[in-house]
Formats: C-alpha cells, sequence, structure tokens
C-alpha cells in the first residue's frame, strides 16, 4: 500500500481521535495516580477501641502516675496520669517514651547461657535448673556468703525477695547502686539515727537552698520538682542555686551563686558558721543537738569563718553571710543535697553539712522544711525458715559497705571472694566510676546472672541472663523514694501481654528458691510473683489495686528527732578530685538523658541538643577564657590522669572558668544502634576516691587538661 | 459558651518560658502522639524531624551574668496578613496540600497531596516544617505501637505540627454524639500540652474570652494602628510572638517576666527595641 500525504495525515489523526476517545489514556493516568499514592512498605496502623488503662513508671525512682492509651490490645501513647499523688497529670520524657522500651532491639528475648563468648539460647527450666545447681554446689562447699546480689534499691517486694533469697541461702551480701535514696538514708542515719530517711516539702517552702541539686534536672521525683519549681512564682517563694555550672535549675533559679565544684561542703559549714555566730539559729531546735555540737560550733568558726570560706569556695564573704542570713530568716527555708540528680556520686561531709543548716533553722518536721522519720515499712514477709548453713553465712560480715567496695574487694583479692553474683534492674559496668575496673571485677566472679530486660553492659559480662518483663508487663509495688515529702506507694500494673519469652524477676527468683529446696524452698510459699505480692502488701493491698496508689503518709511529721553532728565536728577532710591537672571535669546530669541502668529511648536521645551530641561525637561545655586557643565546635584532647578521650569544643559562658562539664549518659555500646555508641560514658574517665570514714566514692569530677586534637 | 456557637474557633497556645525548664517532655510527647519516626543519627537537626522544638536562648553575656531560657516551638499556625488566613506556608503551596481552617485556624498538612516540592519550607519563617528525605523505618515489632489516628508519613513529603488536629475531630465527634454543638476546653487540648510537667504551655480557643489562653493574651482584635497587617497582638505587656512584624499573624504566644527574652523575638537595629518595647494591644480598642 502507498502511503501518500493524504493517508498518512488521515491515519494520523484517527490515531490521534483514537487516543483521545478510548479510555486507555484515562485509565493509565488515574492507575498511576493509584500507583504513586500507594506506600505499601509504610505501615498502615490498625484501628480499633480506645480505651485507657492505668499504672506506675518505674524507670526512675519518681514513680509517677501512668495513663496509658490503648487501641484494641495495642498500647499506643503514655500520658501522665491526673490526680496521681506524685505527677498529677504531667509525665517526663523518658515515661512518655516508655513504650520504646517494650520493642528495643537490645531486649533479651529468651533466657540466654553464655559459651565462650558467644550466648545460646536456653529454655527457662534448664535456665533455672542451672542456676540452682551452681548454687547448690556454692552451699555445699559450705561457702554460702559467697553468693552477692546488686539491685537497684532496697524497697519494694521485688527486691525484698531477692533479699529474701539471699538471707535464706546464708548470705549477708546484698548491695545497691547509689540513689538519691540511698544517700538520704546514709545521711538520716549519721545524722538522727538508724532507720531514718529525710524527705523535702519544696512544695511549700519559701525559700530552697540547693547544693546543686538539678531540681529541674531529674532530681527526686521529676515531674513532683518540676511541678513545685512551677508554682514557685505564684507563692512567692525564693531558689537559690549553688553549683559551678549554670544547669537550667541554676538559670530557673532566682539566684545562681556559682562555686568550685566539689567545695559545696565548706561553703555550707561556712554558712553554718555565720548563722551561730550571728546567732541567727533556732533555739529549740539546737536542744535537740546531742553529740558534737559544741565542738562544731567552735571547729567552725575556726575553720569556716566568711574570709577562710570565701577562699576555699571561690564565693564572696559577703555573699556567703548574706545567703546564710536569708536562709535563717525565711519563714520556711529548707536547704537540699544531693548534686545533680542525687544519684552520682556524693561525701557525706557535704550531704551532714548541707543537712545541718536545716537543723539549725529549726525546720526539721516543719512545713515547708525537712522531713525527717522512720523509713516507711508496708511490706509483711512471713519470717523466714533458716537452716546452720544460712544461720553460720547469714551471721557473717558483708564483703564490702557498698558497692563499689565490693568491686574493689574482688579486684583486689587473689582468691574469689565472690562465687557467684545476681544484678537486677542495675548495670554497674556502665554506671559506676571507673567502669573498666567494674567490667574486671564482673569478669572475676565466676557465675553472673542478669536479671535484665537488655542485653546491656552488665548483662554482656554475665554467664545466664534471665530476661524480665519491662515495666509494661508486669505487676510491681513501686515505692516513691526519692526524698517527696509525702510517701506514697503504687502499683505498676501490665497493659501488655509479655512481648516476649520474659519473666517477672520475683517469679524467676520465687522458681530458684524453689529449686534449691529445703528451708529455701520452704520460706518462699507463694505459687507465682503475684500471689506473693497480694499476702506481703495485704495491708495496703485494697487502696493499692483499687486506687492504683496507697498513701502511707503524708503532712508533717510529728515530733522533734535528735541531731548528731559528731562526724562533720572532727571536720573531716573534703574529698579532692583525682590528679593534678589544673581544670575539673565535672559530670553534667541532663534530664533528656538516663544516666542509671538503663539507655535514653531512641526518641529520648533524638532531642538531645546537637550542642551535646554531634554524631558519634560528645561534646564538652567550656568557658570561653579556659578554652585557649580551642574553637567552638573544634575538636580536642582530653587527658585525665589514666585515659584520654576525644571531644568536641561548646564555649560555654555557663561554664565557670577552669571547669569542663561532660553529660552523663552517653557513651552506651550494646545493640540498640539508636541509642548506643554515641559519645563516651563519663563514669570512664572518673576514678573513684573514697571518703574517709563514710566510705562513699565520694569523686566528683575528676582533674584534666585539654588541648587541641 | 453559647455566644459562641456561630463563631469560627481561633485555637492557639501561649507558653511561658519562666516555667519552662527544656526537659523536653512536649518534644516527645509529641513524636509519639503523631508516630513521628527516628533515625540511627538524629544530631543533624537540619534533617530530625520535630514537630515541637525547644530551642535554646542565651542573653549572650559573659560569665557569670549568663542567663538561659528555653523556648519550645510548634508550627506557629499563622493566620497570615491581616489574618485572613494566608499564610506564608499556605499562599505558595502548588498542591493544595496545605491550607488554613477558617473554622479552627489551624494550617493543615495533607501528605498525600504534597509531592515535596518544599516551597513551604522556604516560605516559612520559622522553620517548623520538616521534610522526609527517607522513609521511616521502625525497628522490628516497634510498628505496633503506632497510632491510627495519625497516619505515617513517607518519602518526599513535607510534614509539621498539626496541633494535634485529630484530638480536635475526636473531641468534636464525642460533642456530637452526646448531642453538644460545641466542645469544652479540656476536651480539646495537645499532646505537648498535656505532657508539659511544669503547666508552661496553654492551649484553647483565642477567640472564647471564657479560655485561658485569652485571658492570658488578650488578644487586641484589631489590626495595629502602626501595622496595618499585624491583627491579634497581645494586651499583656509579658506576651510576644515571633517576628510579629512580618504580619503572618502567629497563634502562639509567648510569656515572659525577663526584657531580653522578649527582645530576642524578633531582630531589632540599634536603639529600635526602645522604642517599641512598651507598645502592646490597644486596650482602647475594646
Amino acid at each position: 500500500m502507498k502511503v501518500d500525504r493524504r493517508s498518512f495525515l488521515g491515519l494520523g489523526l484517527g490515531a490521534v481521535a483514537g487516543v483521545a476517545v478510548s479510555p486507555i489514556g484515562m485509565k493509565l493516568t488515574d492507575d498511576s495516580s493509584i500507583w504513586t499514592q500507594n506506600w505499601p512498605w509504610t505501615p498502615v496502623p490498625v484501628d480499633g477501641e480506645v480505651t485507657y488503662e492505668n499504672s506506675v513508671c518505674s524507670l526512675c525512682p519518681g514513680s509517677c502516675g501512668l495513663s496509658v492509651r490503648k487501641i484494641d490490645d495495642r498500647p499506643v501513647k503514655i500520658e501522665g496520669l491526673a490526680e496521681h499523688p506524685v505527677n498529677d497529670g504531667g509525665a517526663c520524657l523518658h515515661g512518655i517514651a516508655g513504650l520504646q522500651y517494650l520493642y528495643d532491639p537490645a531486649r533479651v528475648k529468651t533466657p540466654l547461657k553464655k559459651n565462650g563468648d558467644k550466648f545460646e539460647e536456653i529454655s527457662w527450666d534448664d535456665a533455672i535448673a542451672l542456676v540452682a545447681g551452681k548454687l547448690a554446689d556454692l552451699r555445699k562447699k559450705g561457702s554460702p556468703e559467697k553468693l552477692a546480689c546488686i539491685a537497684d534499691k532496697e524497697q519494694g517486694s521485688v527486691s525484698g525477695l531477692f533479699q529474701r533469697l539471699l538471707k535464706t541461702f546464708g548470705s549477708p551480701n546484698f548491695y545497691t547502686m547509689p540513689s538519691l535514696e540511698s544517700y538520704l538514708e546514709v545521711t538520716a542515719t549519721a545524722l538522727h539515727g538508724e532507720g531514718m530517711t529525710i524527705g523535702f516539702d519544696l512544695e511549700n517552702s519559701d525559700f530552697v537552698l540547693s547544693f546543686g541539686s538539678g531540681i529541674i534536672e531529674g532530681w527526686g521525683s521529676p515531674v513532683n520538682c518540676f511541678k513545685a519549681n512551677a508554682s514557685r512564682k505564684a507563692r512567692h517563694a525564693k531558689l537559690y542555686q549553688i553549683e559551678s555550672r549554670l544547669s537550667n535549675t541554676a538559670a530557673n533559679a532566682d539566684k545562681w551563686i556559682p562555686v568550685k565544684p566539689g567545695t559545696e561542703a565548706d561553703l555550707a559549714l561556712g554558712m553554718c558558721a555565720v548563722i551561730l555566730k550571728n546567732n541567727l539559729f533556732d533555739g529549740g531546735a539546737t536542744a535537740n543537738f546531742i553529740g558534737g555540737f559544741n565542738k562544731l560550733a567552735i571547729m567552725i568558726q575556726k575553720e569556716y569563718a566568711p574570709s577562710k570560706t570565701a577562699e576555699i569556695t571561690g564565693v564572696k564573704a559577703s555573699d556567703i553571710e548574706k545567703i546564710a542570713t536569708l536562709f535563717a530568716k525565711a519563714k520556711m527555708p529548707v536547704a537540699v543535697f544531693g548534686k545533680g540528680r542525687g544519684d552520682g556520686a556524693q561525701s557525706l561531709k557535704e550531704l551532714a553539712a548541707v543537712h545541718t543548716l536545716n537543723c539549725l533553722v529549726g525546720n526539721i518536721n516543719k512545713k515547708g522544711g525537712a522531713f525527717v522519720q522512720l523509713k516507711s515499712d508496708y511490706l509483711e514477709f512471713p519470717d523466714e525458715s533458716m537452716d546452720t548453713i544460712a544461720d553460720a553465712g547469714f551471721a557473717k560480715n558483708k564483703t564490702g559497705r557498698y558497692v563499689n567496695q565490693l568491686v574493689e574487694k574482688v579486684n583486689e583479692s587473689s582468691k574469689p571472694v565472690v562465687e557467684a553474683l545476681f544484678v537486677y534492674n542495675a548495670n554497674p559496668c556502665y554506671s559506676l566510676h571507673d567502669s573498666k575496673s567494674v567490667k574486671q571485677a564482673i569478669g572475676k566472679i565466676p557465675f553472673v546472672v542478669s536479671f535484665s530486660s537488655f542485653l546491656d553492659e552488665t548483662a554482656k559480662e554475665a554467664d545466664i541472663v534471665l530476661p524480665s518483663h519491662t515495666f509494661l508487663e508486669r505487676l510491681e509495688d513501686v515505692p516513691s523514694c526519692a526524698g517527696l515529702a509525702k510517701s506514697v506507694v503504687g502499683l505498676t500494673k501490665p497493659v501488655i501481654e509479655p512481648v516476649f519469652d520474659t519473666k517477672h524477676a520475683g517469679d524467676a527468683v520465687i522458681l530458684i528458691a524453689k529449686a534449691l529446696e529445703g528451708s529455701i524452698a520452704e520460706s518462699f510459699e507463694w505459687e507465682t510473683y503475684d500471689e506473693c505480692l497480694e499476702s506481703v502488701a495485704a495491708g495496703i493491698w485494697d487502696s493499692l489495686s483499687e486506687d492504683g496508689y496507697a498513701i502511707i503518709s503524708e503532712g508533717v511529721p510529728f515530733g522533734s528527732v535528735a541531731v548528731n553532728v559528731s562526724f562533720l565536728a572532727d571536720n573531716p577532710a573534703t574529698v579532692q578530685a583525682r590528679g593534678d591537672y589544673e581544670l575539673t571535669l565535672i559530670p553534667i546530669d541532663n534530664m533528656r538523658l538516663i544516666n542509671a541502668g538503663i539507655a535514653a529511648s531512641p526518641f529520648a536521645i533524638k532531642t538531645v541538643s546537637d550542642k551535646v551530641l554531634k554524631g558519634s561525637d560528645i561534646v564538652v561545655e567550656i568557658n570561653p577564657l579556659t578554652a585557649k586557643g580551642l574553637k567552638d565546635r573544634g575538636y580536642a584532647t582530653l587527658t585525665t590522669p589514666t585515659d584520654t578521650a576525644r571531644v568536641m569544643i561548646n564555649l560555654n559562658e555557663g561554664m565557670m572558668p577552669g571547669v569542663i562539664g561532660m553529660v552523663e549518659g552517653l557513651g552506651h555500646t550494646f545493640d540498640n544502634k539508636y541509642v548506643s555508641n554515641k559519645g563516651i560514658n563519663v563514669n570512664d574517665l572518673i576514678g573513684p576516691v573514697i571518703e574517709s570514714g563514710s566510705g562513699l566514692d565520694a569523686a566528683f569530677g575528676i582533674k584534666v587538661k585539654i588541648s587541641k586534637a | 459558651m453559647k455566644q459562641n456557637n456561630n463563631k469560627a474557633h481561633k485555637f492557639g497556645m501561649v507558653i511561658d518560658l519562666d516555667k519552662c525548664t527544656g526537659c523536653g517532655s512536649c518534644m516527645v510527647s509529641c513524636m509519639s502522639e503523631n508516630n513521628v519516626p527516628f533515625k540511627e543519627d538524629e544530631s543533624n537537626k537540619k534533617d530530625s524531624i520535630t514537630w515541637m522544638r525547644v530551642y535554646k536562648l542565651t542573653n549572650g553575656k559573659s560569665f557569670p551574668d549568663t542567663e538561659i531560657v528555653y523556648m519550645p516551638r510548634p508550627c506557629q499556625h499563622c493566620g497570615g496578613k491581616g489574618d485572613h488566613g494566608h499564610s506564608p506556608c499556605v499562599s505558595v503551596c502548588p498542591a493544595v496540600a496545605t491550607d488554613y481552617g477558617y473554622d479552627t485556624g489551624i494550617v493543615s498538612q495533607i501528605y498525600t497531596r504534597c509531592f515535596g516540592c518544599r516551597y513551604c519550607m522556604g516560605a516559612c519563617p520559622y522553620h517548623a516544617r520538616y521534610f522526609n528525605w527517607w522513609d521511616p523505618k521502625w525497628p522490628e515489632g516497634m510498628e505496633n505501637y503506632l497510632s491510627p489516628n495519625v497516619s505515617p508519613r513517607m518519602r518526599g513529603v513535607v510534614e509539621k505540627c498539626s496541633f494535634c488536629y485529630h484530638r480536635y475531630q475526636a473531641a468534636r465527634d464525642t460533642a456530637y454524639y452526646e448531642g453538644r454543638d460545641d466542645i469544652e476546653e479540656h476536651e480539646y487540648q495537645t499532646a505537648c500540652t498535656t505532657a508539659c510537667p511544669a503547666g508552661a504551655i496553654v492551649f484553647g480557643d483565642l477567640n472564647n474570652p471564657a479560655h485561658k489562653v485569652h485571658q492570658i493574651v488578650k488578644p487586641d482584635p484589631h489590626p495595629d494602628p502602626r501595622n496595618k497587617h499585624v491583627v491579634g497582638k497581645s494586651r499583656n505587656p509579658k506576651v510576644f510572638r515571633l517576628l510579629e512584624r512580618l504580619g503572618t499573624n502567629p497563634k502562639v504566644y509567648y510569656l515572659s517576666e525577663r526584657e531580653w527574652v522578649r527582645k530576642q523575638g524578633d531582630n531589632y537595629l540599634d536603639g529600635e527595641w526602645d522604642k517599641i518595647k512598651n507598645h502592646h494591644g490597644a486596650a482602647s480598642h475594646g
């Protein structure tokens, strides 16, 4: 067929008309718009019935009430619980991000057993049998005291079960990680006697004198403190913050008093001296001083006169007198202690010196002051049945007074002083100072059992991991133990079926005890932890199960308490940071990070400023005057007496010259790429310094030098 | 609020910078409420999606006179010049993927319409908009916590704070179901507001005199005599808006007792601040 011009045009036009009329074009356009609007890889969350369940957060000692929003069986959002006695509505970022811990990539999904360098999965039955077998051998050898346990706290029924297991096994070696509560008890014991603890009535005080306590940085029960702080303006209350760095608390305070790091104790004693000298103390209250008062009064006039204190602390003598006078003359003053979050290293000299201010102005057990009372005990465990091995072992002395001394003893001794170790809700290989030596000590212990939910730094060193439920999967009593004015016990409730093959640590302990048979098994008569909790907390169970919390004590405690200041009267030496370099590296507590057992969640890490963490580099804060030659955002090498570290520089006018600040809570090394291998763990750099007399690790920072990298 | 039945809402926020502690609860509550994803490295803040972002401001003085304040920044939900709904981002969107709600004053973002030209990001003076450079990825199992109220976004679209619009929808549905014409103040609160442990954020209807946000801000309904594009200037001398003189008319107000903080709300020439610092919404306008 010949294609001439006419037929060519005709065909062409026909084709155009055909395409235009045919539905194919429209169909293809329509399809392509549908295809490009399909993102099958983007999840479509399933809808369902909305319900709310109440629980209590146990990520930190704050114990806030939570409301969990669920879609059918899926929890989708955590918020603060309104009208809860601790937090009344608000919540902190870690609690809100709680669901990220449920599906954390580092979660231990089933019991693990170390074989060489690697973990193997084993069944719960085998794991329990293995642990019980090892423990039975230890008992047979006649050294039950060589079983030790490190837990996060002493309070609560799960900790109670661990203590009970150790006691009936025959070991006195139960240890807790340092926490604000443990320091409050150490302070109360030193000044007021055994079995006491301290709370602070921040919501009512009209003058809060804080010796570095990060009242809005996670100190105490964080949300409760946020609220007390937010209401300050309306109550015409003042907050004076004594700290070597312009922390958020210092920035929010009415006055920031920069002080040389580690000299807070001296400043507090200097203020005591002013109060005594100018007769600003409460005459009635001083009648409660039963030991060392006269000696202390003479000593501080001599050693802590304003001019001398000014020299030590870097605070002007006139300011010391002015602030001491304001404090003494306030209607409801309170001095609070525990630097940062209050769970890092602290010295008893400092804790006692600050609390002596409270005792001198007579605000003990008064509204807006410090509440000193007996530790609340709401649990009633039945008497243990002890056999002769248990009696003999339990009567022996503890290997060390605190956990850091235990670590030291293990490292020093050539023979194993600890044969088996339980670790629950604690991460000593991360949170204790000089984590390298802690790891070494844990490595020396032949049999380590971790009850962690995550394969964290300590769990990685363990021989057996018995994974626990997270706080969203378990029932547990959660006593608030963080310097709150009231004593509240909350009930954590499971809001979701366990995601993995984990067990409640309480159940695991009961199973181990039963497998050990004899008097130990007799002491653990309960079938499950849930049954145990209901029976040991019977006194408050009705209110716990109905309201989700029980208030143990509230309001101003009645009566005066005796004060013994003999420890201070001997003028113990102020603990100095280790090393001879000129600059001091101090740890910074940042609300958006966690420095205790667990790591911050991916969401929390996301909120961290790029002036704290940049890529995998940690950023340190330094005053431009100190950072001679160092550029903002440039790299530098930090040298401690034992180590070096590469850091990024943030020139910060809020740092005291001569001081370098490094945030706590970074530098995790476990298998969660969203939160691990970012920055440095400041605890790796700081070496412990033990305070003589108290035995506490009191190293606030370490001496360093810094140079361009 | 009978008299408000026929009147459009104008949802807004006032943030007390003296109460804000910079704790980050609002940021995390927002991410968790709105299915915001996260990635391995979030320290490059330019590509880190934070509908609510808390900035740190300093007074620039040297030790020991330095001061710090934290400033949370959600989408400002601008009303645009003269508060007529021509927000900077809405005006430039070629796809009507972002729109102004005249009944609520909320600036929407419709992900499936957005094709990622990012004009809106260029137009926004507050850096409140974020682009999805990557598809969101959750670690195995973590999709289980996603909320069905907000659709997860995909690579190539822009997203931003919605004043938790789904919470408004839920509150309105409840009200309708219960036969009520309008919602109560407490029924519609954003996730950042309810999370704030310091109570620094107050949210509500700026048009409703019974709402706390109106009582704190006391917005002047008339145009500012000095700049007719500015409407709703606060009559509270402690309250300011960001870059207010641009006439974008944000619905997010800030409160601070400290003058240096209020001054950071805009860029001023030498001496300019002193001339206008005492200029507030006029009380005579009623």
